[in-house]
């Protein structure tokens, strides 16, 4: 199957011809611009090791991502920055490819680490058809650049990310969902005092005045710290659905935006920024350091409150792509994009202005 | 003609000082080799050579200003933070400017809410902690040499310490670095959210090696101190069995804080120096940390206890109180010091492996001390997998430097053999340059020095550390064998 690969980004090199890499198909309507023939890695699957007491898993890029987590799961172990399958946007689910490539964290992320903090090694095809190791299955490595997290979050610009080495954790040994009614701002400064403290919590969601909170550890310590936040516990089987919902983007929230048609924001920022008050909805996420704002105010205004905070806003689904789908980069940067981009894949065909436009 | 004895050419020495000193003032523009002198090598002191001139710039606007200038002058530069390194990564150049930021060493900013601190390059690695601890924060990387290192240096090495395992690398714990590149443009990349559009730049900047750019402000997180913390001595009466409790600690589903393992020589020569009351008949010790709340350390340790017993530990001890947790400590803190005394001289390698091939490798060591006739006492950082092996050798005697340095260069290459890489937080440096030709490809080596370009078009930051020339590996020779092809088969044999 690499061969196949090889032949077709040789072939499309040639031509200058544009490809656009697809595992599950699953974000689709994620990133700026969907341009090129398709080239399907979904086909290109399987667990190339893993080995529990190691911490490391090795698969390929078309395994389903809901195979590799089942697969960690019968041995006590996890990916702890508790990626999105989005199912519901493609048929049959995330592939790891993708996910890694689209580099999105799930609610854990506030604690544990965002999805590149976990990738120790890629196998990748750059534009010339040539295979490339970087990094490797080990906790630590500082030989040559950090090649291997660059493609996290790359949307497959750079390469065809074959093969990755992720990092594994033991799956909690106690969790707790507890739910507070909280207005936003005490909300945000609520999470804010938690996170300076010792507390074993996992994951934060407020809207609309309730903020739920997912505590994350040993028995005994996730006992402890029920004590201290208070709140009334959620029902385990409920609790897990409530956080997958927010992961996967199934809870009413983002349903809502789907049957409002309005555009569905994310605004990274400071986790002790106020309340945006922004036209529409907010999510709070990630301890406060994560807005989700499902709203019609136009880009400029969200952009701007994103940029007064310190952050920046992406447009994650729907609306108009013509405003620019994630934050523009300042010309120095843009600059090194172009010049990275050229170096991996110099005839410019991976998905071609996913990222930017002329990237 | 216009080459001095220290070799460096005395007019375009003249020529860029000059130039330097019309930015910076007279003080912070050094060429005088008794004012140079001290920057001749960094912790590596194996590898000196005195630098051309030696600029100290005390702002953002004076490092740019003295990059325009190398720019235009066409001259090389080294940045350096406290010069600890290890691997040789700041040895200045002859023909270079080294660029120290040891001057640039103020906390800008230290935010208990948001748990940030934005610092200057040349604050050290302790001096943040020190600062966050009044609020109950720390900065989580604790390299060895923490007390002097500078924050600068931690993002040019990506440095570790003995609670990565929990806490991560530098790369996890900061998240933006403001830079000035060759071309004397302001960038920055990460931000002070927990994320930042466009590519991943700031995973490629951190463990650079100061190829890239020039940091000059760095925000970093800070995480709520730990409760507690208590720390399992475990005794095993054979290497290998050490090894493997180390994996059945981690596969049992808890990770330390930190899990460190010394064979016996290293306690040996630690005790001796330290009295830290380790047990001197044990083959290999474990050092097993747990910390969080007081519930949760009690927990791990009640666990993590019953494992190293079901793997074979001869004799376990739980520290009891905060005293008796840095006592034990105490005696790895100290393993480098210890050899020193042991020995003229040491040579700490750093590579890393698959946790499972600890019981190999430190076979293949034991074969190699005899094959070359040199000691190597081992300190890991066992629950990473992240060896550090001292060679003792004589550095006046010639014969014993090579016999160290063939040492070294094998037990590299079964790294990389068996799955690992030469360096997990030392760095490539220049020390190992020509491992790196084991460990690569020549594709891949094409595109680490595209990555370069992409910063640093015309090769002025940092050259000749971090990533080989081609010419170079096809020199050296001894190159991996992938898949029954020679990795630079278009290359020339010498």
């Amino acid at each position: 199957m690499i061969e196949r690969f090889a032949e077709v980004v040789r072939a499309a090199s040639r031509r200058g011809a544009p490809l656009r890499l697809r595992g599950g198909g699953t974000k689709d309507f994620y990133g700026q611009a969907l341009e090129g023939e398709v080239l399907d890695t979904g086909g290109y699957t399987g667990v190339v090791a893993y080995e529990p007491s190691e911490l490391v898993i090795t698969a390929r890029c078309g395994s389903k991502l809901a195979e590799i987590e089942t697969a960690m799961r019968g041995h006590g172990q996890m990916l702890a920055f508790e990626p999105p399958h989005f199912a519901q946007f493609g048929s049959g689910g995330a592939t790891l490819g993708g996910t890694i490539a689209a580099g999105l964290s799930g609610p854990r992320r506030q604690a544990a680490g965002a999805l590149r903090d976990f990738v120790l090694g890629v196998k990748i095809m750059d534009g010339r058809g040539e295979v490339l190791s970087f990094g490797g299955q080990v906790m630590k490595n500082v030989a040559g650049y950090d090649v291997s997290r660059l493609m996290a979050g790359s949307l497959g610009t750079l390469g065809i990310i074959l093969e990755v080495s992720l990092k594994a954790l033991p799956l909690p040994v106690a969790e707790a969902t507890l739910r507070l009614e909280l207005p936003e701002d005490k909300a945000i400064e609520t999470l804010n005092r938690w996170g300076g403290k010792p507390l074993p919590i996992s994951a934060s969601a407020w809207t609309g005045g309730e903020l739920g909170v997912r505590l994350s550890g040993a028995a005994a310590a996730v006992a402890a710290a029920r004590e201290k936040i208070g709140g009334e516990l959620v029902d385990a089987a409920q609790g897990e659905r409530f956080w997958a919902g927010i992961r996967e983007q199934t809870d009413p929230f983002f349903r809502g935006a789907i049957e409002k048609t309005a555009p569905l924001w994310r605004i990274s920022v400071p986790p002790t920024t106020p309340p945006l008050k922004l036209p529409g909805e907010p999510l709070l996420e990630w301890g406060g350091a994560l807005r989700w704002l499902c709203s019609h105010a136009d880009a400029r205004t969200v952009r701007e409150a994103a940029t007064r905070a310190g952050g920046h806003a992406s447009l994650f689904r729907g609306g108009d792509k013509s405003v620019g789908v994630f934050q523009p980069l300042a010309p120095a940067l843009m600059k090194i994009h172009k010049e990275l981009k050229h170096e991996f894949d110099p005839q410019g065909i991976f998905n071609r202005g996913r990222m930017y436009p002329g990237l | 003609m216009n080459i001095a004895a220290t070799g460096i050419n005395f007019l375009r020495q003249a020529e860029v000082a000059g130039r330097l000193k019309q930015l910076l003032s007279a003080e912070a523009v050094l060429h005088a080799e008794e004012d140079t002198r001290s920057y001749e090598s960094d912790g590596l002191s194996a590898y000196r050579q005195l630098p051309m001139v030696v600029a100290l710039p005390s702002s953002e606007e004076e490092v740019r200003q003295v990059l325009l200038t190398c720019h235009e002058l066409k001259a090389p530069v080294v940045a350096r933070g406290a010069g600890t390194g290890l691997s040789g990564g700041a040895l200045p150049m002859g023909d270079g400017v080294l660029l120290s930021l040891a001057k640039m060493r103020r906390i800008l900013a230290l935010d208990p809410v948001a748990r940030t601190a934005r610092v200057q390059p040349g604050v050290t690695n302790l001096a943040i902690s020190e600062a966050a601890a009044p609020y109950g924060l720390f900065y989580a990387p604790d390299p060895s040499s923490q007390i002097a290192c500078s924050i600068g240096g931690n993002v040019a090495e990506n440095s570790g310490g003995v609670h990565c395992l929990k806490y991560g690398l530098t790369v996890h714990n900061v998240l933006r670095v403001r830079a000035v590149t060759i071309e004397g443009e302001i960038v920055e990349f990460g931000n002070e959210t927990l994320d930042a559009p466009g590519l991943d730049l700031l995973a490629l900047m951190i463990g650079s090696e100061g190829m890239l750019a020039v940091a000059t402000e760095i925000t970093v997180k800070l995480l709520p101190k730990p409760v507690t913390a208590r720390v399992i001595l475990a005794s095993f009466d054979d290497v290998e069995k050490a090894g493997n409790a180390v994996a059945d600690v981690i596969a049992a589903g808890v990770v330390p804080s930190g899990l460190e393992m010394m064979d016996r020589p290293a306690v040996r020569a630690v005790e001796e120096f330290v009295h830290a009351g380790y047990d001197l008949e044990a083959a290999a010790l474990l050092l097993c940390e747990a910390d969080g709340t007081a519930e949760e350390v009690e927990e791990a340790i009640a666990g993590m206890t019953g494992v190293l017993r079901r793997s074979g530990a001869t004799a376990i001890r739980v520290s009891n109180s905060e005293a008796e947790r840095q006592k034990f400590w105490a005696g790895r803190k100290a393993a480098f010091p210890a050899v020193g005394r042991i020995s003229p001289d040491y040579y700490c390698m750093d590579g890393t492996i698959p946790r499972k091939k600890l019981g190999e490798i430190l076979n293949f060591i034991a074969d190699l001390e005899k094959k070359y006739g040199l000691r190597c006492p081992n300190v890991f950082h066992a629950g990473d997998g992240n060896l550090h092996p001292l060679i003792l050798f004589d550095a006046n005697d010639p014969d014993q430097l090579d016999r160290t340095e063939r040492f070294a260069g094998e037990v590299l290459e079964k790294c990389v053999e068996v799955g690992g890489t030469i360096t997990g937080e030392h760095g490539v440096g220049v020390e190992k340059i020509n491992q790196m030709c084991v460990q690569f490809a020549t594709a891949e080596i094409e595109r680490f020095r595209g990555v370069k370009r992409a910063f640093d078009p015309g090769g002025l930051l940092n050259p000749g550390k971090n990533i080989p020339t081609l010419h170079r590996c096809a020199e050296f020779g001894r190159m991996r064998v992938r898949g029954g092809q020679l990795p630079h088969p278009e290359l020339p044999r010498f």
